[in-house]
């Protein structure tokens, strides 16, 4: 479970998340969506500690993310984080993108770490892109790995960060089915997206971010049948 | 109007001596180039991340290096040095001496390389549970050498041909030895005409292993 108390978040004297309280159970599917510049993607970014906070905490299964002491690379293994810009690392294949972590930081041998890397490219639909440099792979494929990679460490949470934004038009749809599918399987998700459809379809909670604040949070039906903030009917009839 | 005669018959008895030189000049240059490529890394680190006297230092190493001529920098570890009663074997003035030039040098170029990668590059490998360090030996450093590799072979040719100072300290490299032979036969000309094409020569076989060598580093 992860919960969240208080949440502020400064980028110098911008104040960017205003006291976030939210826990997301396990097994949920959370949305998060709202303008650009609402701190959606920053808030994913204080969960697995990416990014430090001034106020407030995040707990991921009982630990503190940003408190002293806490192994923050050892909880990095739950929180698998899937981003807007997919950041394939371009100098490994396909394989090795995905059996490099496995192997480096939870200690797999090379051969188990590149069983389960296989393992994980089948599972998105790149079964047969093993050994491709990622130059060689459209950007749907790209985020598709980075997807791999992610659910390699064998997480119980995945972060998304506007997974399809930078995606041209055609690819964004393999990327949400691939998404959909983890959702099927009970993988625990919070997924920062401008993909209304995903978000009313799939998502157990939607919560509606405006200028650092959760203005608005329940199930798709209600926030998209029967917004109840003002912020959140107009974001709503702008994006449709 | 010419009236000389060529005469090379000296030059090709001293072809082993000169060759001999040849591979005391690779040395001395592949040796800076290990060095050089070390500390120019350290420097390259201490620019982009540190302050302080740290920082001064590299900077200033990097602003020498880059702008003085190679040569002073040479007559610096040589005569400079032996002002202060500190006196260096030739060899080890033109090795120090041609370390701190490229060193400096490559600096800059590991820096660029260093900036050319994005940051999202480190953010991801962390978000995997990848320490600090697991992150710039296995994500960044791997791109920032294949960036740097060309420049790094060039600097490894400037070596090669910048090895040649080292006769005017003494050093009885390539040039050394070339000067010396054809002060004692003054078939100077032919001398200098056949060591320029071992330079060439070198020099294409620099290139050429590091070509190959791209086309095994980098499939990608």
């Amino acid at each position: 479970m992860i919960e969240i108390h208080d949440l502020h978040k400064y980028f110098g004297s911008l104040h960017v998340l205003k006291g976030i309280d939210l826990n997301v159970e396990k097994g949920e599917v959370l949305s998060v969506i709202g303008a650009s510049g609402s701190g959606k993607s920053t808030l994913l970014y204080c969960i697995n500690g990416l990014e430090p906070v001034q106020q407030g905490k995040v707990v991921v299964d009982g630990t503190d993310v940003h408190a002293k002491g806490t192994d923050i690379n050892k909880l990095r293994q739950q929180l698998g984080m899937v981003f807007q810009q997919w950041n394939s690392f371009p100098h490994l294949t396909a394989l090795e993108n995905v059996a490099l972590a496995p192997k480096i930081v939870k200690g797999k041998s090379k051969a188990e770490a590149r069983e389960i890397a296989a393992q994980q490219l089948k599972h998105v639909g790149l079964g047969d892109k093993l050994d491709v440099y990622p130059s060689a792979l459209s950007g749907g494929q790209q985020q598709r790995l980075a997807i791999a990679r992610a659910l390699a460490m064998e997480p119980e949470y995945m972060l998304f960060d506007e997974a399809t934004s930078a995606l041209d038009p055609e690819l964004v749809g393999e990327v949400l089915e691939t998404m959909r599918m983890l959702a099927e399987e009970g993988m625990t998700m919070i997924c920062v997206t401008h993909e209304m459809g995903f978000a009313r379809d799939v998502s157990d909670r939607v919560a509606f971010f405006h200028q650092g604040v959760m203005e608005e949070i329940g199930p798709p039906e209600q926030i998209f049948g029967n917004p109840q903030s003002e912020h959140t009917q107009k974001f709503l009839a702008n994006v449709r | 109007m010419f009236d000389y005669n060529f005469h090379w018959r000296p030059v090709m008895k001293s072809l082993p001596d000169l060759l001999e030189a040849a591979m005391l000049t690779l040395q001395v240059a592949v040796l800076a180039m290990i060095l050089g490529i070390v500390i120019g890394l350290c420097l390259a680190l201490i620019r982009l991340h540190m302050r302080g006297p740290l920082l001064w230092l590299a900077s200033t190493w990097v602003e020498l290096a880059r702008n003085t001529p190679a040569l002073f920098q040479l007559f610096f570890f040589g005569f400079g040095l032996g002002s202060f009663g500190l006196h260096l074997s030739p060899y080890m003035i033109v090795l120090m001496g041609l370390t701190f030039n490229c060193a400096g040098y490559l600096a800059e170029n590991f820096r660029g390389g260093f900036q050319a990668i994005p940051d999202t590059q480190i953010r991801a490998s962390r978000s995997l549970g990848m320490n600090a360090w697991q992150a710039y030996t296995r994500i960044v450093i791997p791109q920032v050498f294949r960036i740097v590799y060309h420049p790094i072979t060039n600097q490894m040719v400037w070596a090669v041909l910048m090895s040649s100072l080292g006769m005017l300290v003494g050093f009885r490299e390539l040039s050394g030895e070339t000067q010396f032979f054809a002060s004692r036969t003054f078939r100077i000309f032919e001398y200098f005409a056949v060591t320029a094409v071992i330079y060439y020569v070198i020099v294409k076989l620099i290139l050429g292993a590091s070509r190959l060598l791209a086309t095994r580093l980098f499939r990608y």
